[in-house]
């Protein structure tokens, strides 16, 4: 542990600093500040909160919907976040890579902890709107951490891929943007899955079998109501269906990984 | 006995090629046309060739070269920024790992924040830039504003901490890009000590830079790196002389009689024909013929010398002189001629000529009518280099 702590040492220092500076940063010049990191996310819950349960009515039949759908919006908003946020991460640190020799990866997590701060203000939100909606509290919501690392991993899989790429493709950010658009209408955030027909089996798979889809309904079936489809459900019932998502997951943080370590060299070339 | 001291950088047969496409592709449409066309062509811009060289512990060692010769580029290999296309470089020791000042400032936090983000860079942890923060503001002599804004300081003022905070870099191998050529005297002769601080310590510098001055100063050794490759090594001293005239040479031959992208104007009453330079140990003589196209009279002719740099170093006028001038009739050629001891030191020279009469009516004014080029047997770091005589005599 001693030993890991002082190979990290430098990385930890710098990612310390990093995060605080982006968030200092982001703040500046704003009157109510840090505020707006609480007071963002709950405008816009409202918002969607009046737009899904009064008007469309999308989710009558889903008890606590409200909390059903917000919890939805947080992770994604959280996976949009990192992912979006790290695409010109390495770029707009060019200047920094071209001077001085640190591990480049600090600064594709700094950017990722800005969004798990984040993450963690918006669940006072959450917090409170469980409480306005008498959604009960229970041990079982601790299953909500591992969860949280599940998808922290696959934005940051995510995360490092894009922010290499985008060095050498500027494209990718276009890309990416079209692209999350479509998978946040892919992923069952707005409507609960059960509006995917039953006989289109393999749609419910394949939409399922997303990191995405299984975190937020996973999250779902745990804090708010059982009466969330989980991917089992959609694999007959097989509870190995789990490790879809999962492994894909594990696949892909050590290819980006990969990809990152031994594109990062050159960074300083190409930014 | 010589001791013999350890090398800390070792560098073997380094080679830096970046492959620059002729026409960048950066987009993945650009990829996908690419793939269909013949082959694209792609520079390869050779950055270094075969670069090896060893500094051993304590040495301050200096990489001199003119601007895109590779000395930066090796700088950065050094510093692992960039990885070497062919070769390897061992490096003994803890390496800063920083090239330039003030890497990683940013204008948007105040000083106090910057002296912890950049601490942060050269790795202290926050408690340890607390230690140390008094010290780095008293250095850099900006306590009252430490609570400012960085973009709020003069760039003399972010330079100073930005230097305040490199010395503490604790490292045993420094790598130092240029750092005299900003600031004002008085930081200059902070970076000095500084310096002077490095050299007892028994730390080894790898310095870049284009003041030779300095370099003949701080450096033991050094090498000139040219179009990529290694052209010289050896002591600082040599080195620097050497490049100097390398300087001097160059500039002989872009330069021919052709003046006229000299700048010349006047009315033409009187006009210059070009000047002859005779240049010898102890003198320099000027020799002009100036022909008056209608008559005049009340003439002032005068001329100045000026250095590579466009500093105005000697001059004067007949009117300074006191030297009455006749009325000059039309067609009527006056000879001139100007001289004064040889005390100026290598380097090219340019001279100026003006014809104007005392009421200040241009009739010629000749920038750079003519160069000409100083080398000595000595060598001088100074501005000026008259002969000095030196006495030595035992007295009892």
């Amino acid at each position: 542990m001693q030993k890991l702590r002082e190979r990290y040492r430098y990385s930890i220092i710098l990612l310390r600093e990093l995060v605080r500076t982006d968030f200092k940063i982001r703040y500046q010049d704003s009157f109510l500040g840090y505020v707006w990191s609480l007071l963002r996310p709950l405008l816009l819950f409202l918002i969607l909160y009046a737009v899904f349960t009064k008007f469309l009515k999308v989710g009558n039949a889903v008890p606590h919907y409200a909390v059903y759908l917000l919890l939805g919006i947080v992770f994604w908003n959280f996976f949009v976040e990192l992912t979006v946020g790290s695409v010109s991460a390495i770029v707009g640190k060019g200047d920094l890579i071209r001077k001085i020799n640190f591990p480049k990866y600090n600064i594709v997590v700094a950017n990722s902890f800005a969004a798990l701060i984040n993450l963690g203000l918006n669940f006072i939100v959450v917090a409170i709107f469980m409480i306005f909606s008498h959604v009960g509290v229970n041990i079982y919501d601790l299953l909500l951490i591992p969860l949280i690392i599940e998808l922290y991993i696959f934005s940051l899989a995510i995360a490092f891929l894009l922010s290499s790429l985008f060095v050498k493709f500027r494209d990718v950010g276009y890309v990416w943007d079209v692209f999350i658009q479509g998978a946040f209408y892919g992923t069952p955030i707005l409507y609960p899955l059960s509006r995917i027909p039953q006989h289109y089996q393999l749609i419910r798979q394949i939409v399922m079998s997303n990191p995405m889809a299984q975190v937020i309904q996973d999250a779902r079936y745990v804090m708010v109501t059982h009466q969330t489809t989980t991917i089992n459900q959609v694999f007959n019932g097989n509870d190995i269906a789990w490790a879809i998502p999962i492994g894909f997951t594990f696949v892909l943080i050590t290819v980006a990984g990969w990809y990152f370590k031994r594109r990062s060299n050159h960074f300083a070339e190409e930014v | 006995m010589a001791e013999v001291k350890e090398v800390v950088i070792d560098v073997n047969n380094v080679s830096k090629d970046f492959l620059l496409p002729q026409e960048k592709v950066n987009s993945l449409k650009g990829v996908f046309i690419s793939l269909f066309k013949p082959k694209s062509k792609i520079v390869n811009q050779h950055a270094l060739k075969d670069i090896s060289f060893q500094v051993k512990k304590g040495e301050f060692f200096g990489i001199v070269g003119r601007n895109g010769s590779g000395k930066s580029t090796m700088l950065k290999i050094l510093a692992n920024i960039y990885q070497p296309t062919t070769g390897s470089v061992d490096i003994k020791g803890k390496l800063v790992p920083f090239i330039e000042l003030g890497v990683g400032f940013n204008s948007e936090l105040t000083g106090r924040e910057n002296v912890y983000l950049n601490g942060a860079m050269l790795g202290f942890s926050r408690a340890e830039v607390e230690k140390m923060y008094d010290d780095i503001v008293e250095f850099a002599e900006l306590r009252p504003f430490m609570d400012q804004k960085l973009k709020n300081y003069s760039s003399g003022m972010q330079v100073r901490l930005a230097f305040s905070m490199a010395t503490r870099a604790n490292a045993d191998i420094l790598l130092i890009d240029e750092v005299l050529a900003v600031g004002d005297a008085d930081f200059q002769r902070k970076c000095f000590n500084y310096f002077k601080k490095l050299k007892r310590q028994g730390k080894t510098v790898v310095f870049v830079s284009h003041d030779m001055n300095a370099v003949r100063e701080y450096c033991d050794r050094a090498i000139m790196i040219e179009k990529s490759e290694i052209i010289a090594s050896g002591n600082a001293g040599k080195i620097a002389t050497k490049y100097t005239r390398m300087f001097i040479e160059d500039s002989k031959m872009g330069q021919t009689e052709d003046t006229s992208s000299s700048n010349r104007w006047g009315t033409g009453d009187v006009k210059y024909s070009k000047p002859k330079i005779t240049v010898t140990d102890k003198l320099i003589e000027i020799i002009v013929s100036a022909k008056a196209n209608v008559d005049v009279k009340d003439a002032n002719f005068g001329f100045s010398i000026t250095d590579a740099t466009g500093q105005k170093l000697l001059g004067t006028n007949s009117i300074i002189k006191k030297v009455k001038i006749p009325r000059i009739e039309t067609n009527q050629r006056i000879k001139i001629s100007w001289s004064f001891p040889n005390i100026l030191r290598d380097g090219d020279y340019f001279v100026d000529l003006a014809a104007v009469n005392t009421s200040n009516t241009v009739w010629d004014w000749w920038e750079e009518a003519a160069s000409f080029r100083i080398l000595k047997e000595e060598n001088t770091t100074y501005t000026i280099h008259p002969d000095i005589n030196i006495n030595l005599e035992e007295v009892n």
